[in-house]
């Protein structure tokens, strides 16, 4: 995995990628002319074609499935169309999220850190800790959200407090299990030649067991930055919140705008991918510190 | 009372005690294993001279590594008295008095050569400078020196070997603790560290504890070979190696050397058969 050889392979894996993509955009249109036509034939004059059939299901303005170049116009427009304070604009909808879903996912990395610490260092707490850090992923977190919003909100914290703390709850147990496991990679001799050295706790963390587990770390991380989003959005559902992508997703579908809910679940999973692709950048810079290898 | 003293021969074990590496008297070990106690040292006794090079060679499961991790603190003795340089294994591991080579490099893969050889110096606090020079030194030492900045999995595993052979001289113990070292390697670069090592250690006049398999490199590198035997792990007998100071591997060939070499194999086969 050296070298120039990803080069070739990567360019070879460019035409596949490209027929997929058509592929799926064929299909997407073709299904929002079996989903829409219903609607379409209720709209349309008695005795127009076929043609005009196609063309009407492409171009609804509360469609059951949008077409893609509909939802294009859609995000270009709220992206682009409106100045980013506007509360129409989808980039003010965005950073509202994606500052929840920083914010939830540095305390995950707070929390998930400190944890898998102690859970490596203390007998008793990876007796007594794990299952609870487990049985804390067992509860559905659209349960959990609306408590967790409704009680901070009774104290007075509302906006972004609550729904980073959902985003930080999701988010906490990947970097945990990935850092315990992490934490403990370095095997028995690589400990071993430390005690030879007379190296204290605080030196067999930071020469060996820190360093060992970055490769478990990132791995954990974009997992965690996946999580962290989906909490955030799931926090602003339960509340009606005004702003972020999840009020977007609620209020397109109370009014049935169909064309702004695909908007911001593009977004959404926009954001996400740049989430992952920011995590992917910082581990490779990490590697390549490393001579190549995580 | 004075009497028993005076006839008692550990009064006269005891002046060499005080200078010898490693002294060790009726060392017992047991393990708490899973299907009972183990007991992987029985009744050991054995004194290592400054400068001795001596060899714990014995069948699988005799107890040698356990012996050398018990000099190296990595073990605790269940009984008997063990005392490197004088002082207990625990104490002499906090002066850090000897370095250890494992059965495999161990190495750190997220630094390169220079900087695996280098942890040890950090973590004894040395100066910037001085690290770069022993790190340049003992490079140079196991002829490692253009591999500096290559990382771990760029080496061979012999040259993996050399590498922590060399951070294990950085920080220049006295003591060289090895276990099996070459022991996963090829014969022909196996050869070669033979040589290497021996002419490491008749330079620096260091002392050395080697453990292995092989009774022609037990021969070859040591000043003392101590036979173990298995179930219980105990020493049979220690075979004082005089053949010259300054070896090449063509010694191997000579009648002095398979001398030495049956009387190695003679005791280990009489260790044997006790069970």
């Amino acid at each position: 995995m050296r070298g120039g050889r990803l080069s070739s392979p990567r360019a070879g894996a460019i035409l596949p990628l490209v027929v997929v993509i058509f592929a799926l955009i064929a299909i997407w249109y073709l299904g929002a002319v079996a989903l829409n036509a219903p609607q379409a034939r209720d709209q349309l004059a008695e005795g127009a074609g076929f043609r005009d059939l196609v063309a009407q299901t492409w171009s609804m303005e509360r469609p059951v499935l949008p077409a893609p170049h509909q939802i294009a116009t859609e995000l270009a427009e709220s992206l682009f169309g409106r100045p980013i304070t506007s509360p129409r604009s989808l980039v003010y909808h965005t950073w509202v999220t994606v500052s929840a879903a920083l914010a939830g996912l540095a305390l995950a990395l707070a929390l998930g850190l400190t944890l898998a610490i102690g859970i490596v260092h203390v007998r008793l707490l990876d007796r007594s800790l794990m299952p609870w850090v487990i049985a804390s992923q067992t509860v559905p977190v659209l349960a959990i959200a609306p408590m967790v919003v409704v009680v901070l909100g009774n104290l007075g914290i509302t906006g972004l407090v609550p729904k980073a703390a959902i985003a930080g709850y999701l988010a906490f147990f990947p970097i945990t299990v990935g850092m315990v496991k992490g934490l403990r990679a370095p095997d028995p001799l690589q400990i071993d030649l430390l005690r030879t050295y007379d190296a204290g706790p605080v030196q067999v963390f930071s020469l060996l067991r820190w360093p060992a587990s970055l490769g478990f770390l990132f791995p954990s991380l974009r997992i965690a930055v996946a999580l962290a989003l989906v909490g955030a959005i799931v926090a602003e559902l339960p509340t009606g919140a005004q702003a972020g992508l999840g009020a977007r997703l609620l209020a397109g579908s109370y009014y049935g705008q169909t064309v702004q809910i695909w908007a911001a679940l593009l977004m959404a999973s926009a954001t996400s991918l740049l989430g992952l692709a920011v995590v992917s950048m910082v581990e490779a810079l990490v590697a390549r510190r490393r001579g190549g290898r995580l | 009372m004075t009497e028993a003293a005076l006839l008692d021969p550990v009064e006269h074990d005891e002046t060499a005690t005080a200078q010898a590496v490693v002294a060790a008297r009726d060392v017992s070990l047991v393990f708490d294993a899973e299907g009972g106690r183990v007991t992987a040292l029985a009744g050991v006794d054995l004194s290592i001279m400054p400068g001795d090079f001596v060899s714990l060679i014995g069948p699988s499961g005799c107890g040698k590594t356990t012996l050398l991790r018990a000099i190296a603190d990595l073990e605790r003795p269940s009984s008997g008295s063990l005392l490197v340089n004088g002082m207990s294994p625990e104490d002499a591991r906090k002066r850090r008095s000897y370095g250890y080579v494992f059965q495999a490099p161990a190495l750190y893969p997220w630094r390169n050569v220079a900087r695996n050889v280098m942890l040890p110096l950090e973590i004894m606090g040395l100066a910037r400078a001085e690290r770069r020079v022993r790190v340049a030194r003992y490079l140079a030492l196991v002829g490692l020196g253009e591999f500096a900045r290559k990382f771990p999995w760029q080496l061979s595993g012999g040259m993996q070997q050399r590498v922590s052979i060399a951070r294990a001289l950085a920080f220049e113990p006295k003591l060289l603790l090895m276990d099996e070292p070459f022991g996963a390697l090829d014969e022909i670069t196996r050869d070669g560290l033979n040589l290497h090592l021996h002419e490491l250690w008749r330079r620096t006049g260091m002392t050395a504890v080697f453990v292995t398999h092989s009774i022609p490199e037990a021969v070859f590198l040591s000043t003392r070979i101590v036979v173990m035997s298995a179930r219980p792990g105990r020493v049979v007998d220690i075979i004082d190696n005089d053949l010259p100071a300054t070896r090449d591997l063509d010694l191997r060939e000579t009648p002095e050397f398979l001398a030495v070499a049956h009387r190695v194999r003679e005791a280990l086969r009489a260790g044997h058969s006790y069970d």
